[in-house]
């Protein structure tokens, strides 16, 4: 038998689990003071799509699918939460609230749907099911087509932090994305958690042993519906806009991307692939198209030399789990 | 232990399936009596691990009759068939090697009341304590196949369906296999083994089926072993 080191299980656990808090405290700490080095809009800007890119990679990570079409989650519900802040009134935290609910029923009705499939016909489903999402913006009069809803105001959140002063507003999307990724890294190192790896990995085996894994899976999609809508809402609250650019195929893309690049399937991996894409995007914008061109040739760097990412090559070489 | 009464707990009849357009199982008949060790021989490709699967209805199509405890479960899906109390152990093993050795331990639902504990496990297989935390795919093929038999222990299950869990492994871990399956028996487990070393099951089976082009020809107790030694080596080709 392999004479491999054993420690005990308690002690592995529990140090996995220290290096992760520890992780998790540097993040929100570095986050926290980033605003003195860094201009905050586009910090909470990447946040957002940090969350965006986290729901995501819950489905793909975890569950193995590869959805083609997370712009619709995104994308509506910062169409829901502008419109409802906007035109109905009401408060960011209520818009917010709404929001995330309108995209996990999205997720339901596309999940049931798409979730029957899997890999390049579930990336198809979900891609198709997105781009009806995308024309039905285009047309649908609340959305004003081509403007968006612009002008979105931002309201005090419980009545108390006026979201207009700009650090406030920080604070709370921050908080947010870190209540957004405890709950995440909760439900990974949750018994359900486990039983989506299973799934990932064997989804036969699964089932026989009597999991019924369609469900599973239809509940994991909502819940990266869901993820990647709060994201959306919170996103439309940050920018006061909500734009056909949120629901094009093109955002479903770059969740692919920013995962890819900062590393599948591990917990911090999808917000430094957000922070480098959304970075790039920003700082290299004097270049115009050239950023999709750069983007593009990270991404082929990142595949052919570091294919687990960039956290995924840090843990690796350090045998962490982050 | 448990109940050990009389009457087919698991109950085959007329049994076809069908790997997409090929037919694999031709009207297999047969049946498990509760506490029974029954082994099923026959050479490659005679649809021994074809013959579980269908059972456990993952196979692409199946027809006849599958009844455990008297209920029918063609029609059912394999997770459903699953809580009903039959656990499969196939023969790839198929751990979880995202998981380390607990989290496989304690992933398979609890189906039925009476599932072994940790603590009764790892009396069985004792290897799998030491390694609690690692994972799945640092262990070696006995201790795989361990993990893989424990694993289904816990959820209560009264029949298990076990592929060829000789495979690959060393004298020294297959005589422990044994000697648990036997133990497994003792406590009033139901098994249904699918073997091709023959003198390991001989050590262990009450009765055997033997099947050849996806049916069964012949079958016969333990104890009629001696005087069908000569024609079972014609159908093993051993």
């Amino acid at each position: 038998m392999a004479a491999v080191a054993h420690s005990p299980s308690a002690a592995r656990d529990a140090s996995h689990r220290r290096d992760e808090m520890i992780a998790f405290a540097i993040m929100a700490i570095l986050l926290a003071i980033a605003p003195l080095f860094a201009y905050p809009v586009f910090l909470m800007q990447a946040i957002c799509f940090a969350l965006y890119a986290c729901a995501f990679n819950l489905l793909l990570g975890y569950v193995g699918l590869l959805s083609f079409g997370h712009a619709m989650f995104m994308g509506s519900a910062s169409y829901f939460s502008a419109h409802i802040a906007k035109v109905w009134g009401w408060p960011p935290e209520l818009a917010i609230i709404a929001a995330t609910l309108g995209a996990a029923a999205i997720g339901v009705v596309t999940g049931a749907l798409s979730i029957r499939r899997q890999g390049i016909y579930f990336a198809m489903v979900t891609l198709a099911l997105s781009q009806m999402i995308y024309f039905f913006c285009l047309q649908a009069p609340f959305t004003h087509g081509e403007d968006g809803i612009q002008g979105v105001p931002q309201g005090r959140m419980f009545g108390l932090f006026d979201l207009s002063h700009q650090m406030t507003l920080y604070f709370v999307v921050l908080g947010i994305f870190l209540l957004a990724f405890l709950f995440i890294h909760r439900i990974i190192n949750s018994p359900f958690g486990d039983v989506l790896k299973a799934i990932r990995e064997n989804e036969p085996r699964a089932i026989s042993l009597g999991y019924k894994a369609d469900q599973y899976k239809l509940a994991a999609f909502v819940l990266s519906a869901a993820l990647a809508g709060l994201a959306g809402a919170t996103k439309a609250l940050v920018s006061q806009n909500a734009s056909l650019t949120d629901v094009h195929w093109s955002m479903s893309g770059e969740a692919v991307l920013m995962v890819l690049v900062g590393g599948l399937g591990t917990i911090f991996g999808p917000v430094v692939g957000a922070f480098v894409i959304i970075a790039m995007q920003n700082y290299l914008a004097s270049y115009g198209q050239l950023v999709t061109i750069m983007q593009g040739l990270i991404f082929v760097v990142c595949v052919l030399v570091f294919r687990r990412g960039i956290v995924g090559e840090i843990a690796h070489r350090f045998n962490k789990s982050l | 232990m448990r109940d050990v009464a009389q009457g087919p707990l698991l109950d085959l009849s007329g049994l076809e399936a069908w790997y997409g357009e090929s037919h694999i199982l031709h009207g297999v008949d047969m049946n498990v009596r509760r506490g029974e060790v029954v082994c099923l021989l026959g050479r490659n490709g005679a649809g021994k691990s074809t013959t579980l699967r269908s059972i456990m209805g993952i196979v692409g199509k199946r027809k006849g009759s599958v009844k455990f405890e008297g209920v029918e479960t063609i029609s059912m899906a394999s997770d459903r068939i699953a809580r009903l109390g039959l656990a499969f152990c196939p023969e790839e093993r198929a751990i979880f090697s995202s998981l380390d050795v607990k989290e496989n331990l304690l992933l398979p639902p609890q189906v039925k009341p009476g599932g072994l504990s940790l603590d009764q496990i790892f009396e069985l297989f004792p290897n799998l304590k030491e390694r609690l935390s690692s994972q799945g795919t640092k262990l070696s093929g006995g201790e795989q196949q361990m993990l893989a038999i424990g694993r289904i222990l816990r959820t209560g299950a009264q029949l298990l369906l076990l592929d060829e869990p000789t495979e690959g492994l060393a004298p020294v871990i297959i005589q422990q296999i044994g000697v648990t399956i036997r133990k497994l028996k003792e406590q009033g487990f139901t098994i249904l083994l699918v073997e091709q070393n023959f003198r390991f099951a001989a050590t262990l089976a009450d009765r055997y089926y033997v099947m050849e082009h996806g049916k069964i020809i012949d079958s016969f107790a333990n104890s009629e072993l001696e005087a069908n030694m000569e024609k079972l080596h014609d159908y093993l080709g051993v």
